[in-house]
């Protein structure tokens, strides 16, 4: 059973719609209780790293995603913005994040674009893995996937790596660490590849 | 490697779609949900909707119909129409869509531009800037409201303004180009691509895949836009929702030097 956090973030909607046609058992909640129940759970986001996260203080869900994820060990995966808050911080805030996957969020590096358009880094991109891994299975990769982001994850351990995309540089596009999943792009909008990726994520 | 966006641009006018012919005459093309199923079959690159009554109306974006839409959605989707308030630009976010555009309102107060994008994150506030040549020495300025009422701010001012306030990408809607099928204005599109640096979308003009080849061999990274290309099919404009499939597509991108 997929528990798909809301916390306000728009893409909700869109990534249970996925679940519903997989036919694959799912719930939308913000309630601790409910969310308890899940065996994966979906961390959506939409918008900017601090006002996301000050939700999730405020509203106990960061220390119950902190027992989930590190105590029970429940696979999660963070998707944009919600993959962005898998690490220590953000320059483009002040709060804390999650710190299970050790990094920080920093800004895209236009200078190292050869040509315009600079930022945001918005389009559809391909994901080149550092290596092979059960949730990009079946990925078309050169179809790519929709990216619509200006930060981008600095992974402190290359082994928390798991694909990377070129835009200026190449940075970290897919995080991995134990139950822990991080995706920069945005799955709900890449049409099959993102389907196969949700796909994929509930048989882990 | 970032690829060009091809992009449909549907229109809604009373709950359906319509295509304009220089931003008049809108003719029923059909149903917008209908429409997104299709194009989610399609597998489009992105799409925009644009409600071209709400702002000239003077009423709110039409809730009920973006989060049915943003629901079906499998592509990302931008929304502009009747967004006035930082409070729409949230709630339209928070229905699902990935963008939020604006137009009239960022004329007026280009500082809700920086609001907005402190509210749902600059890659999310798009200015959609509607161009009109006006007069016959061929000056073109920005309008508003159907291309109703004249500006006369210049297109590439009012770019570099939506830029510094915090866009995260400007759409270029030509009212002369609009349904006409006769081309993009490259001339207008190389101007604002100089002045900006920000993702730029262009719509109006285009009439067949080699117009979208063409646009972006010239100008690399670009949103690709078009109404009546991907709502008609024939000389007799028979209505008839189309996208590139995948092997068109990649063919529009190599006819314009892209490696893939």
């Amino acid at each position: 059973m997929i528990g798909i956090v809301n916390y306000g973030s728009g893409n909700i909607y869109a990534i249970s719609n996925i679940y519903k046609r997989l036919n694959i058992d799912h719930f939308i909640s913000d309630d601790t209780k409910e969310l308890r129940k899940a065996s994966h759970l979906i961390l959506p986001g939409v918008g900017a790293f601090d006002e996301t996260m000050r939700i999730l203080y405020n509203t106990g869900l960061k220390t119950f995603l902190d027992e989930m994820v590190l105590g029970e060990k429940k696979p999660i995966m963070g998707i944009c913005v919600g993959m962005q808050l898998l690490a220590e911080g953000s320059e483009e805030g002040i709060l804390e994040g999650f710190g299970w996957i050790k990094g920080t969020v920093k800004k895209i590096d236009a200078s190292k674009l050869k040509e315009k358009p600079y930022l945001p880094h918005l389009g559809w991109n391909t994901v080149e893995l550092k290596y092979q891994h059960p949730i990009f299975t079946d990925i078309e990769h050169d179809r790519g996937f929709y990216f619509l982001h200006s930060y981008y994850y600095d992974c402190h351990s290359t082994d928390d790596i798991l694909g990377t995309t070129d835009y200026g540089n190449a940075f970290s596009s897919a995080v991995h660490h134990q139950n822990v999943f991080g995706m920069q792009f945005h799955p709900e909008k890449s049409h099959q590849n993102g389907i196969n990726i949700f796909r994929n994520f509930s048989n882990i | 490697m970032l690829r060009p966006r091809i992009i449909p641009c549907l229109l809604v006018r009373n709950k359906g779609l319509v295509k304009t012919i220089k931003f008049k005459d809108g003719k029923y093309v059909g149903d917008p949900l209908n429409a997104v199923k299709i194009f989610n079959e399609k597998e489009v690159d992105e799409l925009i909707l644009l409600d071209i009554d709400a702002t000239a109306e003077n009423r709110e974006p039409d809730f009920e119909l973006i989060r049915n839409i943003a629901i079906e959605s499998r592509m990302p989707l931008c929304y502009g129409g009747g967004v006035k308030t930082v409070e729409h630009a949230k709630k339209i976010i928070s229905l699902g869509a990935e963008k939020v555009a604006i137009s009239s309102v960022a004329l007026e107060n280009p500082g809700i531009i920086t609001e907005m994008a402190q509210a749902v994150g600059t890659q999310s506030v798009i200015v959609v800037i509607d161009v009109k040549t006006k007069s016959f020495f061929g000056k073109q300025e920005v309008v508003s409201h159907n291309a109703t009422k004249s500006t006369g701010l210049s297109p590439v001012e009012f770019s570099k303004q939506c830029e510094a306030a915090g866009a995260g990408e400007i759409v270029i809607n030509s009212v002369d180009h609009d349904g006409v099928m006769d081309g993009y204005d490259l001339r207008l599109i190389k101007e604002i691509r100089q002045a900006v640096s920000l993702p730029l979308t262009i719509i109006g003009g285009a009439s067949s895949l080699d117009d979208l080849s063409d646009l972006i061999s010239k100008f690399g990274v670009i949103g690709a836009a078009a109404g009546s290309l991907f709502v008609f099919k024939g000389k007799y404009k028979a209505v008839l929702i189309n996208y590139p499939n995948a092997i068109e597509k990649r063919q529009v991108l190599r006819n314009a030097g892209v490696n893939c």
